[in-house]
């Protein structure tokens, strides 16, 4: 593996679009849900831990060469809220583009050619990730990163909190980024075998909830 | 009551990762099947067992209708329930249970499973209207539900639970649902509450609210509305309805302060449903 491969796939400078996305934390925010550092880390905490973990278990299993299509779908069951599946599709595109100018290979083509809408973002991340020679663990780590990176990101600018702080809380989460990262990777390891109902499949009912809340807002600083 | 040797399962039980059951947990597999003899809707087959007692109630139009009755304090730590619900072609099917289902520590902190089989075949109704699930201080429930449709048949399934009575921290509860219609998954979701999930009633996940709740339809003609529905607010309890990617089939997900208003959350959204059957 290429350390450096895994911290180009994970910076939020790459260029894949998901600065204009909060994870659901704009809606957080609103509802006064997240209103200091203490629920921020809480937000981050179960966000990790469901839509986090279930993204990473698609990503990790993408990087090990399974069917990416059927990951896709997979990820499709896994996403009941359609305001959900949607910003998972555009994100998707939208790394596509960057991952295919990065690290060109069939894998990322075949899966563009068969999901022109764009597959959900996950699953086009592990695909990137085995193309630049990472490991199904390195996709995990990258996908449990971005499911709270994005969050604290936008808590920052929605909130004005301090960005040391918001930083604080990202690395007072590191144990259970490495744990839910490993967990995941586990799974994607047995997926060839028994198949995609392996993977995780953790559910939030407020990301839910609100992410299409969020959807129908006329005016909103972040697309999700 | 609960001292009676455990009979032996009918079909097999979803083996779990947690090991095996603790000797002082009842094995009990219910079943029941509803088939159609030509011209209306019989249940041949209401296999009561351990704590599950099924009865046949009156029909409702063509619709019959059995409860579930819970014949003893389950689950506890240690059980082993499973409860297989079949809906044969052409049938008509209600199941709903008298009372909520609490689950307690009982003598040990094992993990009590539960779960439940849903099927239904070609141009059959099933309902699966339960009372609510109470997680209660100390206990541990894995619950499933494993749900297989033919294309043809139609589905409605309702499932709240209470985490915690009154003031009372709830025990932990893990639910993995999967739907299959034509032998596709359609839905598949886990959620684990309850301490030592992290965060399990933080801003992401349940808001601090202890009521949860989903309603699942399914069917061909079902329509979804032209917009998701969006019903209540943060702090009164909320509520969206949605279509799933692989349709015909609507999900509306609530979470409320409480199982009344969680209810009546989910009872607005199934009558925003144009043509839902009622």
């Amino acid at each position: 593996m290429s350390r450096t491969a895994l911290l180009i796939l994970a910076d939020g400078r790459f260029p894949a679009g998901g600065h204009a996305h909060s994870g659901g934390m704009e809606a957080a925010v609103a509802s006064g849900g997240v209103h200091d550092t203490a629920s921020l880390e809480a937000f981050c905490r179960g966000r990790l831990h469901t839509a986090g973990l279930t993204a990473a278990g698609l990503a990790a299993a993408a990087a090990t060469g399974y069917d990416a299509l059927a990951l896709d779908d997979a990820a499709d069951t896994r996403t009941p809220a359609p305001a959900l599946r949607r910003v998972a599709r555009r994100l998707g595109r939208q790394m596509m583009r960057a991952a295919r100018a990065t690290w060109p290979c069939a894998g990322l083509d075949h899966l563009a050619r068969h999901r022109p809408q764009g597959p959900h973002q996950p699953v086009v991340l592990g695909v990137a990730a085995r193309a630049a020679g990472l490991t199904a663990l390195d996709a995990a780590h990258a996908a449990v990163y971005e499911s709270v990176g994005g969050p604290a990101t936008a808590a920052v600018r929605l909130l004005s909190l301090d960005p040391f702080e918001a930083t604080a809380v990202l690395a007072r989460l590191a144990d259970d980024l490495d744990a839910v990262a490993a967990a995941a990777s586990d799974a994607a390891g047995r997926v060839a075998v028994e198949g995609v109902t392996v993977l995780p499949a953790a559910s939030a009912p407020l990301l839910d909830i609100t992410g299409e809340q969020h959807a129908a807002w006329a005016v909103r600083l972040f697309a999700s | 009551m609960r001292d009676a040797a455990p009979p032996p399962a009918l079909h097999p039980v979803v083996p779990h990762a947690d090991g095996p059951a603790h000797p002082a947990g009842v094995r009990a597999a219910a079943r029941l099947r509803a088939t159609h003899n030509g011209r209306a809707t019989t249940v041949p087959l209401l296999h009561s067992d351990g704590p599950f007692h099924l009865r046949r109630l009156r029909p409702r139009g063509e619709r019959a209708r059995v409860c579930v009755l819970g014949a003893m304090s389950a689950p506890l730590g240690g059980d082993r329930l499973a409860l297989d619900i079949t809906a044969e072609a052409r049938t008509r099917l209600e199941v709903t249970t008298a009372a909520a289902t609490i689950a307690l520590r009982g003598p040990t902190a094992d993990p009590a499973t539960y779960d439940v089989r849903l099927t239904a075949g070609e141009d059959a109704s099933l309902r699966w209207l339960p009372q609510p699930l109470i997680s209660t201080r100390g206990s541990t429930v894995h619950q499933t539900y494993r749900v297989e449709l033919a294309g043809s048949s139609r589905l409605l399934l309702r499932e709240e639970q209470l985490l915690g009575r009154t003031a009372e921290p709830p025990g932990r509860l893990s639910t993995r649902l999967t739907v299959r219609r034509d032998g596709r998954p359609i839905l598949d979701q886990h959620t684990v509450y309850g301490a030592p999930t992290p965060a399990w009633d933080g801003p992401a996940v349940l808001g601090g609210h202890r009521a949860t709740g989903q309603l699942l339809l399914v069917g061909p003609g079902l329509e979804a509305p032209p917009e998701p529905v969006l019903l209540g607010d943060p702090a009164g309890g909320h509520c969206v309805l949605v279509p799933l990617a692989d349709g015909p089939a609507l999900l509306a997900t609530a979470v409320a302060p409480t199982p009344a208003r969680l209810r009546r959350l989910l009872d607005e959204a199934l009558a925003r449903v144009p043509g839902a059957e009622t």
